[in-house]
């Protein structure tokens, strides 16, 4: 008999339909994913078994554990199942865990809920599951504090208070996604020992396609509430029966192809950076310390050329990054650009060759502006800004160039989807027609598909507008197709420097052989789909 | 802990500094003669010399000032210029009414918000909940002091519960005294309870929507388990900001209900001291009210760290 | 349950306002004017709220007592705000700055201060009157709206229109003039509701005992303090006045929790 098996689950939100007729099954000891892009109802369905749903939502079909039907049950049988039976870890370890309690006390709370353990006992199992996640007692004491533990250690411990009760169905709703590549594939690793040391069921929920495959035992594709396609890993990737599997699949194997470029003269020269922060203070009287966030950079960026800065959270990139753009001051060394130094106080005509594009498609935008005003606002650098119609030319320009319409302009922001957001964003930049454009995590926030439009899009601009770029980036996968030169990242200094496709074949510094190791990689379609059963 | 314990205290000697020398300047500006006042119009030159000189008068502001305050650290507060009496004895009376009646008000407003907004919280939307927000609607809306009178009103006159005003002194007894302080306390702390029950809801509504909430009803906590185990504690940091608030609040709205009862306390005593132009009492009360309230803020930041080991731990 | 708080306090709202208004150019009798023999009646034909104890017309009393009270808590509100906003506004722009620090730090001190201490300072050396109310109650406001307006600016100074527009060169004061201001003013709106109707509680408190507005200007505060001796056998005066009262401040509130929902459901109104 299946562990859990979920037959044509429909659920709305107030009569809206937000899952259509799914049902999936999952065994002892198997892993079974679910992916798929924002909206496809992934989470919800994970939910739909814990029954922890949002209010007004109604639920049909059935939702069996071991033959004990789960959906519609009274919330108080649920609270017996929950954290006994099943366990669930969370997308977001920095919010998952009560700031107030200790992490000893948070794991403990499963146990003295669901068993006659008294204190004593309950503390020994929790520092024993807590070291079994990876958080041995001697070095996490159980005192500690959540916001004493990095993002990684948060997630063990939202795992270790899942697992304490060794529950029969484990549910990971997206548990690496807010994670760095090194931490993710720990974590990834962490979760395939326990399924197999407990023979637990795990349902993980997970939009990135490369880790699924890693990991899943068998894979459920959904879109828009619906389950397109589900399979055993291997036959499905090596035989995608449904254009959407076909379709997710290619994004996200999707590269692009750059035009060659003949780097000419430096557009922009760090030199020795340094920038620091001071600490909070820790003595009335004492001087202040501090934290250096960028140490000692040094590198150059010819015309034409597009280089991406990778690295992991913390590692200073996004303070580089403001250094640049020229909105912080250095604390050593120097950066220039077009020959002349950068700095908060630089000239306008300086700053109108530096542009960016920045992560979040929701808020790169002031919500009460419209589009023709948001794309404008660089022209505040012009000494003589275009006015009349020679304005409304250049906004429909740079609006044609990033694939909308003119007639776009007189919208507001909330009117877009997030991929044309990011259009916007690179009109933005683009309307001065600056020298060097910085994308800062410009395509992060994006789904799949999308992403692999907006990357197309930079890779046609290329061609047409000649672009020199820097590319921030936690992926490498992105960075991998979108540049042709990388800068390796780590603890405010750069690592690595060299070309792209060199420096993922043949890696110089062990932390960036580290970091390609960890990035899970999606499977070889030709190689599954030629090689016998 | 210490050092943010440090930090705090000495942002309040600053404060206490700061205020000092402002409530100093304000009544310096105040035109006037205080000796000329005491003696009269038609006082001789040479009494009213003796007078400024017995009052400190001739002596800069400066050393005025650093008499004034340095004074007060020892308890000695002046000469009232009207009564001719030590002021600290004025007040010392005075404030063990007011103070009292502050506090008692403070327990019962939070006495009374406390279970109410937790209640609404839980409830969310049901026929409790509704009725307690309406209800606090129109606490928010009601003067506590025409309150006091419908009370006296009420439970006075016509049913004859309470007396009217006055207070027997707490010599008769603790009873017999909070029992005089009781109908002017439930006027002060109505109002403030309304406040401080929708603060509590909706701090708690706020709490209940995050992340660890959820985590906690997925290790199989129920509803009510997951908002007293987890939600109360992290709703608990906005409603300490505002009973320090409530504080300052209580202590003047008990120099209005003062007026109400009839009570020998701090509003009383500066009312009387206003008219009289006896402006060394109204100084040395002013910086009492001021100090309480500070002083009350300071209890706050500390309370804040005991909640949350965020701020402990930080320096 | 939005537009009917919406309906119902902009409709009370309006009658006070309108009340006051019209007290410019008619009331139904002179409030200046005694009659005595006339005094202490109950509601009726003639005076349709009844008469004080020296006969003068309560509902005219209460038609120019509006008048003080809103111009009071509205004049309050306009201190707080010029105030407070820019003080918040550049609080913001600098945070962590000395700048910062000591506005913010100023705002504390001001917050020691309850507005019935600062009327007493004032009162004790200049005299009672209403100006004292409109600058006890104002100077209050100033933190009130300084939070405020900083506590809401400093998450939109990181968010990345804010970055985007000091890549286009634009300085902190223009940033907060063309790009915070405008999207803290739902805010603002619903908190300046807010400190009217706390403002009128406060005037109203003053009144009472006696820094507010001087006779023969009529005030609701001072109509109760009047009212309190007789209490007993003519109760109409107090619970005329203090229904005026309430009811003021119920249709402010209302109005203010219904435009908070109004405009944005996501504004968390500080309530003090």
């Amino acid at each position: 008999m299946r562990l859990l098996s979920i037959e044509n689950l429909c659920l709305s939100i107030h009569a809206l339909k937000i899952l259509k007729n799914v049902s999936l099954e999952v065994a002892k000891g198997e892993i079974v994913a679910i992916t798929g892009e924002s909206g496809s109802g992934k989470s919800l369905t994970a939910f739909s078994v814990m029954q922890l749903l949002p209010r007004g939502t109604a639920a049909t079909g059935s939702i069996k554990l071991d033959g004990t039907e789960l959906l519609n049950t009274p919330d108080a049988n649920m609270c017996k199942l929950r954290g006994n039976d099943i366990g669930m870890v969370f997308q977001e370890p920095m919010t998952a865990l009560n700031p107030l309690m200790s992490i000893g006390d948070q794991v403990m709370e499963t146990i003295l809920l669901h068993t006659d353990a008294s204190r004593e006992e309950a503390r020994h199992r929790a520092e024993k599951t807590l070291a079994r996640v990876g958080l041995p007692p001697e070095r996490y004491s159980l005192a500690r504090f959540p916001h004493e533990l990095s993002g990684g250690q948060r997630q063990r411990v939202v795992i270790a208070m899942a697992i304490a009760l060794r529950p029969r169905l484990l549910i990971a709703d997206e548990p690496t996604t807010a994670l760095d590549v090194t931490t993710q594939a720990q974590i990834i690793d962490l979760l395939k020992d326990l399924v197999q040391d407990f023979g637990m069921g795990l349902l993980m929920i997970t939009h990135d396609l490369a880790v699924v495959s890693n990991m899943a035992d068998r894979i459920v594709v959904m879109r828009r509430g619906e389950v397109v396609e589900t399979g055993e890993t291997k036959t499905l990737f090596a035989n995608m029966q449904h254009d959407y599997t076909k379709a997710l699949f290619a994004a996200s194997a999707h590269e692009v192809t750059l035009p060659n470029n003949i780097p000419s003269d430096a557009l922009l020269i760090v030199k020795d950076a340094v920038r620091d922060y001071p600490k909070p203070r820790t003595k009335l009287f004492a001087p202040r310390e501090y934290t250096r966030a960028v140490n000692a950079v040094s590198f150059t960026l010819k015309k034409g050329e597009r280089i991406g800065l990778v690295g992991e959270s913390g590692c200073g990139k996004s303070t580089l990054t403001r250094a640049i753009l020229g909105l912080e001051p250095l604390q050593g060394g120097s950066i220039t650009a077009f020959g002349q130094e950068v700095g908060p106080d630089m000239p306008p005509a300086l700053r109108s060759g530096l542009q960016v594009v920045f992560q979040d498609p929701y808020g790169s935008f002031n919500p009460r502006h419209k589009v023709a005003r948001i794309i404008t606002e660089p022209f505040h650098l012009l000494p003589d800004p275009p006015r009349g119609q020679e304005r409304k030319n250049r906004i429909s320009e740079a609006l044609i160039a990033v694939g909308l319409h003119p007639s776009d302009a007189d919208k507001y922001i909330h009117a877009f989807s997030g991929g044309q957001r990011q259009r916007i964003a690179i009109a933005r930049a683009l309307i001065i027609n600056p020298e060097l454009i910085i994308f800062d995590e410009a395509v992060s926030a994006l789904d799949v598909s999308i992403r692999a439009q907006i990357l197309d899009l930079i890779a046609e601009l290329t061609q047409t507008h000649e672009l020199s770029y820097l590319f921030i980036s936690h992926d490498l996968s992105v960075v991998r197709t979108i540049t042709d030169r990388v800068l390796v990242m780590k603890d405010g200094e750069i690592v690595e420097d060299g070309e792209t496709r060199q420096v993922f074949k043949n890696p110089h510094h062990p932390y960036t052989a580290s970091l390609i190791a960890a990035a899970p990689t999606l499977p070889d379609v030709k190689a599954l789909a030629d090689a016998p059963d | 802990m210490l050092r943010y314990s440090l930090k705090r205290l000495l942002s309040l000697v600053i404060s206490l500094i700061i205020a000092s020398l402002v409530i100093f300047l304000v009544i310096e500006v105040a035109p006037g003669d205080p000796a000329s006042f005491m003696l009269g119009i038609n006082a001789q030159e040479d009494t009213l010399d003796a007078l400024r000189e017995e009052l400190g008068l001739n002596q800069s502001k400066l050393e005025r000032y650093l008499s004034w305050t340095f004074g007060m650290l020892q308890g000695d507060f002046g000469t009232s210029y009207t009564y001719r009496t030590p002021v600290a004895d004025m007040v010392a009376d005075r404030l063990w009414v007011s103070l009292p009646l502050a506090l008692y008000a403070l327990a019962l407003s939070t006495l009374i918000a406390f279970p109410a907004g937790i209640y609404a919280a839980s409830r969310r939307g049901g026929a409790g909940d509704v009725s307690i927000m309406g209800a606090t609607q129109l606490g928010v809306a009601i003067p506590n002091f025409w309150f006091a009178m419908m009370l006296v009103l009420v439970f006075a006159i016509n049913l004859r519960w309470f007396s009217a005003g006055g207070f027997p002194g707490w010599d008769e007894g603790l009873f017999t005294g909070f029992k005089a302080l009781t109908l002017p306390a439930i006027a002060l702390a109505l109002p403030q309870a309304a406040i401080l029950a929708r603060v509590m809801r909706s701090s708690l509504l706020d709490i209940l929507n995050e992340d660890f909430i959820r985590t906690a009803r997925a290790k199989g906590l129920n509803q009510r388990q997951a908002l007293w185990r987890h939600a109360l504690r992290n709703a608990l940091i906005p409603v300490l900001t505002i009973i320090g608030l409530q504080f300052s609040f209580l202590l003047a709205g008990s120099i209005i209900i003062e007026q109400v009862f009839y009570l020998p306390g701090l509003g009383r005593l500066v009312f009387q001291s206003i008219s009289q132009r006896d402006l060394i009492v109204v100084e040395s009360v002013v910086m009492l009210l001021v100090f309480a309230v500070i002083m009350v803020n300071f209890i706050v930041d500390l309370a804040y760290a005991w909640v949350d080991p965020r701020l402990r731990s930080r320096t | 349950m939005t537009s009917r708080n919406l309906i119902i306090g902009g409709v009370l709202s309006a009658i006070f306002i309108a009340a006051a208004l019209v007290s410019f150019v008619w009331t139904p009798f002179d409030v200046t004017q005694m009659n005595i023999p006339n005094k202490l009646k109950t509601p009726n034909a003639a005076n349709w709220l009844g008469t004080d104890h020296f006969g003068r017309d309560i509902f005219s009393m209460i038609m120019v007592g509006a008048r003080t009270s809103i111009a009071v808590a509205l004049i309050a509100v306009g201190i707080g705000m010029s105030i407070g906003v820019p003080l918040g506004l550049a609080a913001a722009a600098r945070q962590g700055s000395l700048l910062d620090e000591v506005i913010m730090r100023g705002n504390d001190l001001v917050f020691a201060f309850p507005s019935l201490v600062i009327a007493i300072l004032i009162t004790a050396v200049f005299g009672p009157g209403a100006v004292n109310a409109i600058i006890a109650i104002g100077i209050f406001n100033v933190p009130v709206f300084a939070r405020l307006t900083r506590s809401a600016a400093l998450p939109l100074w990181q968010r990345e229109f804010i970055m985007a527009a000091r890549v286009s060169g634009k300085g902190p004061a223009r940033i907060s003039m063309e790009h915070i201001l405008p999207n803290v003013t739902n805010l603002l709106i619903v908190q300046g509701t807010i400190q009217f109707s706390l403002g009128i509680l406060a005037e109203a408190g003053l009144s009472y005992v006696g820094l507010g507005a001087q006779p023969p200007l009529p005030s609701w505060g001072r109509m109760l303090a009047d009212a309190q001796t007789m209490v007993s056998f003519a109760p109409h005066l107090a619970l005329i006045p203090g229904g005026a009262i309430i009811l003021t401040v119920l249709g402010l509130n209302l109005m203010g929790d219904g435009l908070r929902d109004l405009l944005d459901p996501r504004i968390r109104v500080e309530r003090t």
